[in-house]
């Protein structure tokens, strides 16, 4: 397939590359904290991110907990429980923000796309390894600054920040300042972040890697960086006028001031609709390796995947109206989104009906990373249909700010955690060159899904029964739902006790792993496990990513050895 | 037909009162049946096309599992591009008929009947005031079943949103402008009204009853409803003065309660319960525990300070204009009830707070 033959290409580096893997390269907190190697800048994502998920799942449990029982407002006052309202409020206002903002936005891209953009790409590392490294640093200021927000009272606003209560000295808590700063910090790393993966696929392609041959996370993760370069800027004008209403007291959502309420909204979600494609977009991206990895066959559709990716980053700008069906919104308004947002589905679908037809006729192998590719399926197909309810205008009248909702969003957005488990048990011979034990790992999954769906399915039915969101004090009749759910929640937990031992075990005893322990025949996996420093021990020639012809399985390495080797000994500088 | 598919599925029976179902709460405004016909139609879409991508995933799970004899894939397509096409066009074409409808129904939401019968909303931090052509306030909203009810909705603090899950009509209700829901109820009865827009603390408190009259009886609630402002200014003195004497010389005012009574009830339905304790609890506001007689320290407005009796002036202005002077140590939280409460029932929230001081 390659056009360019091997002593036609450019020497990819001009001197010896050090063949040590790059965990060895350096030694000491500086060697992290100060290195621009874009694959330790995607671990400190990685703990970083998997820290604040953490905190950000413990202020979910608080919350379920608090729902166990109907009459909390009189358990409350009895001294029943300790949770007052207040409490509540701020533990749903930092589970959403915390995995809105600093979790799930920078998940997948941050993470995991950026420890294999570069070697998919063939290349050293991304265009701007500095822009990488100052993009976790604003991260971790602005989560900080997220966090700080609990010495003023939290916040207690809902991620969504909705005024004029925001922007009320003597209604909203005072921490909504930080937190709201802290937002406006993470849109910039998400900016950086975007802007560097744009220009690096642009630029850094290995001559031989076209656009037709990029692995699909790759135009995942392109779109993504659309979004996030032409979105987020929105959001920190917005940000900026909040707060400058709140502290400053000049008008611009605040009706008292002469301001609208209902623009914020507007402005809100033109962000954040779209911050939701951020979301999803890498996830979708990440499916499509999985599925054609573990179904051994080349992913069926590629083109119409890859513009599919595209065509949902560029609806998703038009869409934001549907979060305002009752909000005061005139009727053309809401009808025109409402039609647009109908048109979204088709993208959407067309990805799970491709990923259907690469199974097809596969060699299917139920190892971890596909179990959870599977779960996504069933996951995504239930949020993705209940979509419809809500883009319907006069069933959204009757669901909007219930907890159908709150299952719908979680449905597709936490869907996107279990793509973003699956693609750390993908990656994660790669990253550490070890592997993890199949079967706890494989249990561990098992009950994520399970403790998933009895958590969030039961939401639905409360919620078309009339169950509104943020509600601290609830009504009998939906005691048995939220029962269920809690006890959902719990199963979850357990599943992340399990599959983060499993993984932490690896590093200790696991095997270790092969250059190519699944079968892939993108760049990364053609390279050592875990990479070099500048990670190719000679210069790369890309092929398919998707043609399995080249690999056959070994089971002496109990891994997949490509026929025809895609890393080839560079040629040095004679200079050197 | 359709209607018939959507009702008797194995989800669906209906085994709920009034038309629900496990998905749908009952069925009691005139508007509730067509979109819950939107709802089934999308449901039972839902159903069969997650019964197909879950089986040909479980399928190909099965048929095409990896083992040693079977490492290599059976077929070597990489794409189809009529078949893409069609997946991609002909699901696409039943998102119009969903669309379609959807938006016939939201049209019939928002286009009021001229002959509405129109009620007031207050909404504030955290309770419901809906006000009747007479002037009367209620903390719960009585409605005649069979008319067109128009609600004209206005927010004296932050957003808030009216729903009534059994009508299936939600409104937001903005601070600085008005916004309108109409509903016809279908026969009496009473029903669940939440907000559901975010308000901060006792968001999930604030709830009200919808209570539905029959067209004959609510004629007769509204004229009984407040006979308190029947009385002239005159029989006001008299009731305070002589709370009993006055009730057993006048039965004419059926229904009438003495002053302490009245303000007892007038502390949950204008909302001051909200953030005014009676037990001496700190809230949002100060506890009426106590408070009567006693000298308040209080904000004045541009920030001098001073000590004040809790007295009848102090009551009033507190309530009418209460940002005139704050309790020192709390927040300028408080809606004006400028035009909002009577003076007559002002001097009942007066009588019920001397109850309150201990002698």
């Amino acid at each position: 397939m390659s056009a360019i033959s091997p002593s036609m290409a450019p020497p990819m580096y001009d001197r010896e590359v050090d063949p040590k893997n790059y965990l060895k390269a350096g030694y000491g907190l500086s060697s992290w904290l100060l290195t621009l190697d874009h694959k330790r800048i995607s671990l400190l994502y990685l703990y970083g991110v998997g820290f604040m998920f953490l905190l950000g799942g413990l202020f979910a449990l608080l919350v379920r907990t608090t729902l166990l029982t109907a009459g909390n407002a009189e358990a409350f006052a009895a001294n029943k429980i300790w949770v007052s309202p207040d409490n509540y409020n701020r533990f749903f206002t930092l589970h959403g923000a915390i995995m809105v903002f600093i979790v799930i936005i920078p998940g997948i891209p941050a993470a995991l796309g950026n420890f294999v953009l570069p070697i998919m790409l063939g290349a050293k590392d991304v265009a701007f390894p500095r822009i990488n490294l100052l993009s976790w640093y604003m991260w971790l200021i602005g989560t900080l600054m997220i966090l700080s927000s609990l010495m003023y009272g939290a916040v207690d606003t809902g991620w969504t920040f909705y005024t004029p209560y925001s922007t009320t000295a003597g209604k909203a808590f005072a921490g909504m300042i930080p937190t709201v700063a802290g937002a406006f910090v993470l849109g910039f790393s998400s900016i950086f972040t975007g802007l560097n993966f744009i220009v690096t696929i642009h630029k850094l392609r290995r001559p031989g890697q076209t656009w037709f041959r990029l692995p699909l996370f790759l135009w995942s993760l392109y779109a993504t960086g659309l979004v996030q370069v032409l979105a987020t800027p929105v959001l920190g004008i917005t940000l900026v006028l909040l707060l400058v209403e709140r502290t400053m007291g000049m008008g611009f959502f605040n009706p008292e001031l002469g301001g609208d309420p209902v623009l914020f909204q507007h402005f809100f979600w033109f962000y954040s609709h779209p911050a939701v494609y951020i979301m999803i977009l890498p996830a979708f991206g990440v499916m499509s390796e999985l599925i054609s990895v573990f179904s051994h066959k080349h992913i069926f559709g590629y083109r119409f995947i890859a513009f599919s990716s595209v065509a949902i980053a560029l609806l998703g700008f038009l869409v934001w109206g549907h979060h305002m069906f009752t909000s005061g919104q005139s009727a053309v308004l809401s009808m025109i989104f409402s039609a647009i947002t109908f048109t979204i589905a088709v993208p959407s679908a067309i990805k799970v009906f491709n990923w259907l037809a690469t199974m097809y006729k596969g060699s299917i192998s139920l190892q971890t990373p596909m179990l959870y590719a599977l779960w996504f399926m069933w996951i995504f197909g239930i949020g993705g249909l209940t979509g419809l309810f809500l883009g319907t205008l006069a069933v959204d009248i009757h669901l909007h700010d219930t907890y159908f909702v709150v299952a719908h969003f979680h449905y597709v957005m936490a869907g996107t955690i279990f793509v973003l488990f699956g693609g750390i048990h993908y990656w994660w011979p790669k990253m550490y060159g070890r592997m993890y034990s199949e079967a706890p790992a494989a249990w561990a999954s098992f009950l994520l899904f399970l403790g998933f769906n009895l958590t969030f399915f039961p939401q639905f039915i409360m919620g078309s029964q009339g169950m509104p969101r943020r509600y601290y004090n609830y009504a009998d009749q939906y005691q048995i739902y939220h029962q269920v759910s809690s006890a959902g929640s719990y199963v979850m937990a357990a599943g992340m006790l399990l599959m983060m031992y499993n993984l932490a075990a690896s590093l200790r005893s696991g095997r270790k792993a092969p250059d190519n322990p699944w079968g892939s025949n993108s760049l990364e996996w053609h390279t050592s496990s875990p990479p070099p420093l500048e990670n190719f021990n000679g210069d790369a020639f890309p092929g398919d990513p998707y043609d399995y012809h080249n690999l056959e399985w070994d089971e002496k390495i109990e891994g997949f050895r490509a026929k025809e080797p895609l890393i080839r000994p560079a040629r040095v500088a004679a200079a050197h | 037909m359709t209607q018939w598919i959507a009702s008797s599925g194995l989800f669906l029976a209906q085994w709920n009162r009034d038309g629900g179902s496990m998905m749908l709460p009952p069925q009691n405004s005139t508007i509730a049946p067509s979109i819950d016909w939107v709802f089934n139609f999308i449901f039972w879409i839902c159903i069969v096309f997650f019964a197909i991508i879950v089986g040909a995933m479980v399928m190909f799970i099965v048929a095409y599992r990896r083992t040693p004899q079977r490492m290599k894939a059976t077929s070597d397509v990489t794409h189809n591009t009529p078949l893409e096409l069609g997946w991609s066009v002909l699901p696409g074409m039943l998102l119009v008929p969903i669309f379609w409808w959807g938006y016939d129904a939201f049209m019939d939401l928002r286009q009021v009947p001229a002959d509405a019968y129109q009620v007031k909303v207050w909404a504030q931090q955290w309770a419901w005031s809906f006000e009747y052509p007479n002037g009367h306030q209620d903390s719960n909203l009585h409605v005649p079943a069979g008319r067109p009810v128009l609600l004209t909705m206005n927010s004296s603090d932050v957003l808030h949103s009216l729903y009534i899950p059994d009508f299936r009509v939600k409104q937001d209700v903005v601070p600085g402008r008005f916004t309108k829901l109409w509903f016809q109820a279908d026969k009496p009865g009473e029903h669940n009204l939440h907000c559901t827009e975010y308000c901060g603390k006792d968001h999930s408190n604030m709830n009200a009853q919808v209570i539905v009259h029959s067209t004959e009886d609510f004629p007769t609630w509204l004229a009984n409803a407040d006979p308190l402002s029947k009385l002239t200014e005159e029989q006001v003195k008299e009731w305070l003065a002589d709370p009993d004497a006055f009730i057993k010389a006048h039965p004419e005012f059926e229904g009438l309660e003495p002053p302490v009574v009245v303000g007892k009830k007038l502390h949950k339905k204008k909302g001051c319960v909200s953030c005014h304790s009676l037990d001496g609890a700190a809230n949002t506001g100060p506890t009426w525990k106590g408070l009567w007689g006693k000298k308040a320290h209080v904000v004045l407005e541009g920030g001098a300070e001073k000590q004040v009796e809790v007295d009848e002036n102090y009551v009033r202005t507190s309530i009418l204009y209460p940002a005139n002077q704050i309790s020192k140590g709390y927040q300028n939280a408080m809606t004006a009830y400028q035009g909002r409460i009577k003076d007559r029932e002002i001097m009942a929230i007066v009588e019920y707070m001397k109850t309150l001081t201990e002698k």
